[in-house]
Parts: structure tokens; C-alpha cells; sequence
């Protein structure tokens, strides 16, 4: 019933040069999402990628089992040293993400042109 | 269905759904609970909330109330009235016997809170009026939604 998540990453360039892991996903995020958030992103090399956006504008469903694994993705990645930016949230989930705290550790930006520029 | 136009219903009407206890169902229960609120003018903005409050209250139904024991169903009642929508959400467990506490980030990103457990604080903080109710026997417990019309809805 609920649609898998798919996830895959790219890679860009920050405005300074630095090179930025774009996580795009497309599907459910939901409690059936852990491969596809925490194990890409665990994917990421360490060492290098310390830029990451999470992009979000191709999910149409996010519950609070969804939310949870974003948390977790972002304790893994404040223990790295790793910033972590979104972007692509409807104004619904903008507001769900915002209610629960989460831009105090990923800002949420409508695109990604402006996620990027504020790296 | 195509004679009908969104707004105010003239009388109240009952619209019910049976979920199984299987996660991902209860996307059914938060799609029909938009096209109801969709009929009656609900506005986009408060249909989203409507959606997630109704999804997060199927799934501690079918997780935690009926523990994804699939010989169990969800039941899923909503309420059309004149200036408001009620969704009752009820499974077979004993209820819940706490009020939902706000989650704190800051206790989440530090290993102190549970990633998890946002499900009751969402669905309070996104309807009108939220009210957990263990059954008289033990099961048959529900959660009460409800949702009203903004005057600038009608």
C-alpha cells in the first residue's frame, strides 16, 4: 500500500567550491523508508561529504515514523560534523517539520537553488 | 457523486471505512477523510492537516491498539456536520492512559527522547480538537477528531 522509497544521490558544488550530497528522494516516507534514508545516506563517505540536502520534493507522504528516521539520519550526521540543509517540503511538511523542531539542525528551503546558495 | 458541490453539508451525514491492521492502509482512511472534507470546503491547507492527523491516528491504531495483529480491523467513522468534521478512529487495544507530551528536538538529537512517538503530539496539534478515549471493556478504544469549518470556508 504505501510506495516504496526511492532514494539516490547526487553530487554538486557549493557557491565557495565544496563539494554537496544531494539525497533525492521520491515515494512514502514512512517507517519502511529506513534502507532508503539512513542507508544511503550511510553510504555517503564520511570523510568528504560534509555538505548534505536532503531533497524532498518528489514525496508526496511523510508520517511520523518518516520524521523519526529523518531525526536519526540528522543525529548521525551533527555527530560527523556534517551539515544538513532540505529542501522541496510542500507547505504542509514545512510546517509538520517545523512543529517538531527540526530547522533548529536542517534549515528548510523551498528549492534547491536556494538551499545551495545558503551553504 | 458529480452532483455534488463542496460546501456546508445541509444534513449530517456518516461516512465509514475498515481498515485491516497492516501498515500503509491507512492512507485509505486519510484519502477518504480529504474527499469528505474536500465536499464539504475544507480548504487545501486544512485538508493536508486533516490527512496527517487521520493517518497518524491509523497508525497507532493499527500498531499500537491492535499490535498489527491482522485478524483485527481499524474503524474509521467520520462525521459530516453542518460546521464541522469528527473522525473517530477505533481499535481493539486498551487505550491510551497519557496525554501526548510535546517532543523535544533538542532531547531527540542528544539520545535523551525516542526519535519516534510524534504521531499523538501531531495529530493534537493539527485539529481542532483531539481526545483519547479507553473502552469500557478494556478494548473498543478510539481516538476523537475534530475539525471545523473557518468562517472564510463557507
Amino acid at each position: 500500500m504505501q510506495s516504496e522509497t526511492k532514494a539516490h544521490v547526487d553530487q554538486l558544488t557549493s557557491p565557495a567550491g565544496d563539494p554537496v550530497a544531494v539525497l533525492r528522494f521520491e515515494g512514502d516516507i514512512a517507517s519502511t523508508s529506513k534502507d532508503a534514508v539512513i542507508g544511503t545516506y550511510q553510504a555517503l563517505p564520511k570523510e568528504t561529504a560534509k555538505l548534505i540536502l536532503l531533497d524532498f520534493s518528489k514525496v508526496d507522504y511523510i508520517n511520523s515514523s518518516g520524521i523519526a528516521l529523518v531525526i536519526q539520519l540528522l543525529i548521525e550526521a551533527a555527530n560527523s560534523g556534517q551539515k544538513v540543509s532540505a529542501f522541496g517540503l510542500s507547505a504542509h511538511f514545512t510546517k509538520v517539520f517545523t512543529m517538531v523542531g527540526i530547522p533548529k539542525y536542517a534549515s528548510l528551503f523551498p528549492t534547491q537553488a536556494e538551499a545551495l546558495a545558503a551553504l | 457523486m458529480s452532483e455534488l458541490k463542496p460546501g456546508p453539508v445541509a444534513k449530517p451525514t456518516t461516512v465509514e471505512v475498515r481498515l485491516p491492521s497492516r501498515m500503509g492502509y491507512e492512507k485509505v482512511a486519510m484519502s477518504t477523510a480529504a474527499a469528505v472534507a474536500q465536499l464539504m470546503g475544507f480548504r487545501a491547507g486544512r485538508i493536508e492537516d486533516l490527512k496527517t492527523a487521520v493517518a497518524e491516528a491509523c497508525i497507532n491504531a493499527i500498531e499500537h491498539g491492535n499490535r498489527l495483529n491482522e485478524k483485527l480491523s481499524v474503524g474509521v467513522v467520520l462525521n459530516a456536520g453542518t460546521d464541522s468534521l469528527e473522525v473517530k478512529v477505533i481499535d481493539d487495544g486498551k487505550g491510551m492512559s497519557k496525554q501526548p507530551a510535546k517532543p523535544n528536538i533538542d532531547r531527540k538529537m542528544h539520545g535523551q527522547e525516542d526519535p519516534r512517538g510524534m504521531g499523538m503530539f501531531l495529530i493534537q496539534a493539527l485539529v481542532d480538537e483531539a481526545e483519547w478515549v479507553a473502552g469500557t471493556d478494556g478494548k473498543s478504544s478510539y481516538v476523537r477528531l475534530v475539525i471545523r469549518l473557518d468562517k472564510d470556508e463557507e
